[in-house]
């Protein structure tokens, strides 16, 4: 009796699977045949699209204006191949404190120095170690997608014309 | 005595005259001879100046010739590539011959086993880089220079930075090309301590 129950337990449950993959399989399929399915690639799910060249990094060493105040800046060069492990920070051999007299390069900020209770350290915390982390070069790639960010300026401006801008 | 007799016949040979060989045949034999002597000499030599050498070696082709192939040395949009030899052979005939017997010792190391591992390698990396680097300080980065000479340096065409330390301290030989250019094919060992 208990054998015969598993066995139509297990008949209904083989029943039910079928029935949900011919379920997920139709509505994939309607899906695909629309193809009206919103993605970053631009074109259709079963559609193999040339992948486009790859971007070039910028490399002329001008400053980018941030969009917040606390926006790490971008890097503006190329850092192909600099090393950054427990051996060696390349972005430090330029960057560091003791190295900017030589390299003239944006010494890293303060707040790398301090520790999570606030109090500055003698070297780079080991939490801002890894640079890239926050900082990253930009290429000249077209943005997948269009934003609508506004600069904090004209967001004040918008809300009390009269204030003058700083 | 045997031996002192047989060494006096080699010498009454090799100083006496011919006796059965013309000299025409001895000058222009010699001649030959030297040609496929010195021939061969050199191309044994180059053959142990080529990458396909170098790799042939587990303890080359595993560590330092795998960083290499990501890097710009051999890797980049020109496809002209540094091999082994063109970074870490004189190509000064001289100064050839002077590296090669320095690399005696790296058969030494071979048979031994002295970096026959990634841990053991690891372990002397920063030993074997300080002779590489010793060695481009002391020759003015010859072998950077064989390729990069600064004469033809187009500044206009490097990025601002390049431009300006390359003015700064190449210009007046305040440093040379591996001072700044350290770790540019290969990964660096723990660099505390090191100068920059």
């Amino acid at each position: 009796m208990r054998h015969q129950d598993r066995q139509g337990l297990s008949a209904r449950a083989v029943l039910l699977a079928c029935a949900a993959v011919l379920a997920t399989a139709l509505a994939a399929g309607s899906v695909i045949a629309a193809d009206t399915t919103a993605t970053l690639r631009k074109d259709g799910i079963s559609s193999q699209k040339a992948p486009p060249p790859i971007a070039r990094v910028e490399n002329r060493d001008l400053k980018r204006a941030r969009n917040y105040p606390e926006q790490p800046p971008t890097i503006p060069h190329q850092i192909r191949d600099y090393q950054i492990d427990r051996n060696v920070n390349k972005c430090l051999t330029c960057h560091s404190r003791t190295a900017v007299e030589q390299s003239q390069a944006p010494m890293v900020s303060v707040t790398h120095f301090m520790d999570r209770d606030g109090q500055v350290r003698g070297a780079v915390s080991p939490r801002r170690y890894f640079c890239l982390q926050c900082h990253v070069p930009q290429t000249d790639a077209k943005p997948l997608v269009g934003n609508t960010f506004t600069d904090v300026d004209a967001v004040i401006q918008e809300a009390v014309p009269g204030r003058k801008e700083n | 005595m045997a031996l002192r007799d047989s060494i006096i016949t080699l010498w009454k040979t090799l100083t006496g005259p011919a006796r059965h060989f013309s000299l025409g045949f001895l000058t222009f034999g010699g001649f030959i001879a030297g040609i496929v002597f010195w021939g061969g000499f050199n191309t044994a030599l180059e053959l142990t100046n080529t990458e396909t050498f170098c790799i042939s070696c587990h303890e080359m082709r595993d560590n330092v010739y795998a960083e290499l192939k990501s890097t710009i040395h051999y890797t980049n949009r020109s496809g002209v590539r540094a091999t082994c030899p063109d970074c870490h052979v004189p190509h000064q005939w001289t100064d050839k011959i002077a590296r090669k017997m320095q690399a005696s010792k790296e058969v030494w190391g071979k048979i031994f086993g002295t970096i026959s591992t990634r841990d053991k390698f690891l372990e002397k990396r920063l030993e074997l880089a300080g002779h590489e680097w010793e060695r481009l300080k002391a020759n003015d980065s010859l072998e950077c220079r064989n390729c990069h000479n600064f004469e033809f340096m187009d500044f206009t065409a490097q990025s601002k930075r390049a431009a300006d330390h390359h003015a700064r301290f190449l210009a007046n030989k305040e440093k040379t090309c591996i001072d700044c250019h350290k770790g540019i094919a290969h990964r660096l060992p723990d660099m505390a301590g090191i100068a920059k």
